[in-house]
């Protein structure tokens, strides 16, 4: 250690070629690496692949533009699902987003001892609850008060799924904000709740972000929760407030129905409701990337 | 133009640990008052009364009087939001607003606070970085680059433009330069000299030469308590009290 000065005896063991057993490892070591992420690729690869295969040839503008046709004629289309999942998917946001960020602000900005710890609990609980028995939640909340199903409802069960993962990635999120960065917003003499929205909020809204579009695709391909709150519908419909169509479920009584070509609708149907996460979360990603400075631009 | 501070009988405490005892200072206006002592003397406490900054520990308490100029700021029905607005802040560690622009940083303390015409806000960030000599370095990238993709001494100058930008009467600095490289720390201090004429200065320094070279006044804390208050010459040449001199010779601390 007291050679350190010497400058000789370091840049001779910098220029010594690598030992074979060093080169070995760190070959083997990138291989194992890479054939992970592989391995992580692989299914979802496959997945779209496949979809693209079984479903790109069924679908076309009446596909797109029209609603399904009674067994036995053929032809129709998906449009009232593809519609109504966006109805669906819009309300649980409007629901989910607010409910679910807002927890997390409290969580991490406001909240003290216990409460904090029971509201972070039942998030981690909610979290973990069986999609269907939200759905049979939101039933009994809304559908059996109103006496029908509607796309409330399930907008309703899609809300109470999305709110435990943006509660807690938003918590998680608002906790990297340096303090720093608050007192800078408190002794600028900001109020409190601008600073937490307009500050510390802004400075974590990528990663809130994020967690709302995890939470948004994850309910996106939810079927069980809708199959008595939205119900489905083979018709037109654009009241909130009435049975509505839904892709999820569109596609599994298609994909159970004993006809090849509704076999077909339901493989069309799922790869439109991937391209319809992919594009949602892509648009969501683009605009909010506007007027926001990177991190470390 | 400045104003002055009137401290009488200040005590602060974080859950049971009593940080300030019975502090009492008088901080004259348009004037540099620096505020030294070994770790955790409670120096950045006591600079963190001074715009209630302190209450924003949940585990926070305080007795005693802080008034700034003719105003109690611990007085019934006064909005501690009112009182950091008026009172501007600059930081140990340079922290800018990390998502926003430069610009943005400065115009944040004005736009935040619900103030948005344009041409205004353009002017006021402009006055700000240039009475924080960064307006030259960055005058063409202002909305381009954010606050972080500044260097640190640039990062501070334009937390100091940020704090400027509100128009406060008083300006606290916690070590602002504890975190620079000599060149930045020169700057900074050249600014500390020349922001006097306009603001009454108090600034927290580890950094004994720096007391020496910025401040008019100095203050020595020691385990909560002021021990010694002075003109800064006094100070450093003949201190009344033998531990302010055992501190300021390097005898501890």
């Amino acid at each position: 250690m007291h050679n350190m000065s010497t400058p000789g005896p370091v840049s001779t063991t910098l220029s010594k070629p690598l030992s074979l057993w060093r080169r070995a490892t760190n070959v083997g070591f990138i291989a194992l690496a890479s054939a992970a992420a592989v391995l992580v690729l692989a299914p979802l690869v496959a997945i779209f692949g496949y979809l693209l295969y079984k479903g790109i040839g069924s679908i076309n503008v009446a596909f797109l533009t029209n609603t399904p046709k009674p067994v036995g004629e053929s032809g129709g289309g998906m449009a009232n699902a593809i519609v109504g999942s966006m109805m669906i998917l819009g309300l649980g946001s409007l629901i989910g987003v607010p409910f679910g960020i807002g927890a997390g602000i409290y969580m991490a900005e406001f909240g003290r001892g216990k409460l904090v710890t029971l509201v972070r609990f039942t998030a981690d609980v909610l979290n973990g609850v069986p999609s269907i028995v939200v759905g049979i939640a939101a039933y009994a909340m809304v559908v059996l008060p109103q006496q029908h199903f509607s796309a409330v409802a399930g907008g309703v069960a899609l809300g109470i799924m999305m709110v435990p993962t943006i509660a807690r990635t938003s918590e998680d999120m608002l906790l990297m904000v340096p303090n720093t960065i608050r007192e800078a917003a408190l002794g600028l003499g900001i109020p409190q709740w601008r600073a937490t929205l307009q500050v510390t909020l802004r400075t974590a809204s990528k990663g809130v972000i994020t967690g709302c579009m995890l939470a948004f695709a994850r309910v996106a391909g939810e079927t069980a929760p809708l199959l008595f709150t939205a119900f489905g519908n083979q018709f037109w419909n654009l009241n909130p407030n009435q049975p509505t169509a839904a892709l999820p479920i569109q596609i599994y009584s298609y994909a159970i129905s004993p006809f090849d070509e509704w076999h077909k609708q339901a493989w069309a149907g799922a790869l439109i409701l991937i391209v319809l996460i992919v594009v949602a979360v892509s648009a969501v990603r683009f605009v909010t990337s506007r007027g926001t400075m990177a991190n470390n631009a | 133009m400045g104003v002055g501070i009137e401290v009488r009988d200040l005590n602060a405490w974080f859950g049971k640990a009593q940080i300030l005892k019975e502090v009492n200072m008088t901080v004259g206006a348009n004037a540099v008052t620096a505020v030294i002592g070994p770790s955790g003397c409670g120096k950045s406490t006591f600079i963190r009364c001074l715009n209630r900054m302190h209450e924003t520990n949940p585990d926070a308490k305080l007795t005693g009087s802080v008034k700034v100029g003719d105003e109690e700021i611990y007085g019934q029905g006064i909005d501690a939001v009112d009182v950091r607005r008026k009172i501007g802040m600059v930081f140990q560690k340079p922290n800018p607003f990390p998502t926003m622009s430069i610009y943005d940083n400065v115009a944040a303390g004005l736009r935040l606070n619900g103030f948005n015409k344009r041409r205004e806000l353009d002017v006021a960030v402009e006055a700000s970085l240039q009475m924080a000599a960064l307006w030259d370095e960055v005058k063409d990238v202002l909305k381009k680059k954010s606050g972080s993709s500044l260097s640190g001494g640039q990062q501070q100058r334009l937390c100091i433009a940020r704090a400027l930008a509100v128009q406060p009467e008083l300006l606290l600095m916690d070590e602002p330069a504890s975190a620079l490289d000599p060149i930045s720390t020169g700057k900074i201090e050249e600014l500390i000299f020349q922001l006097k004429t306009q603001y009454t200065v108090v600034i927290v320094t580890h950094n004994m030469q720096q007391a020496a070279r910025v401040a008019d006044y100095t203050g020595f804390f020691l385990m909560g308590k002021l021990i010694e208050f002075d003109k800064t010459e006094k100070i450093f040449t003949t201190p009344s009290d033998k531990r302010t001199e055992d501190y300021i010779t390097g005898r501890f601390g």
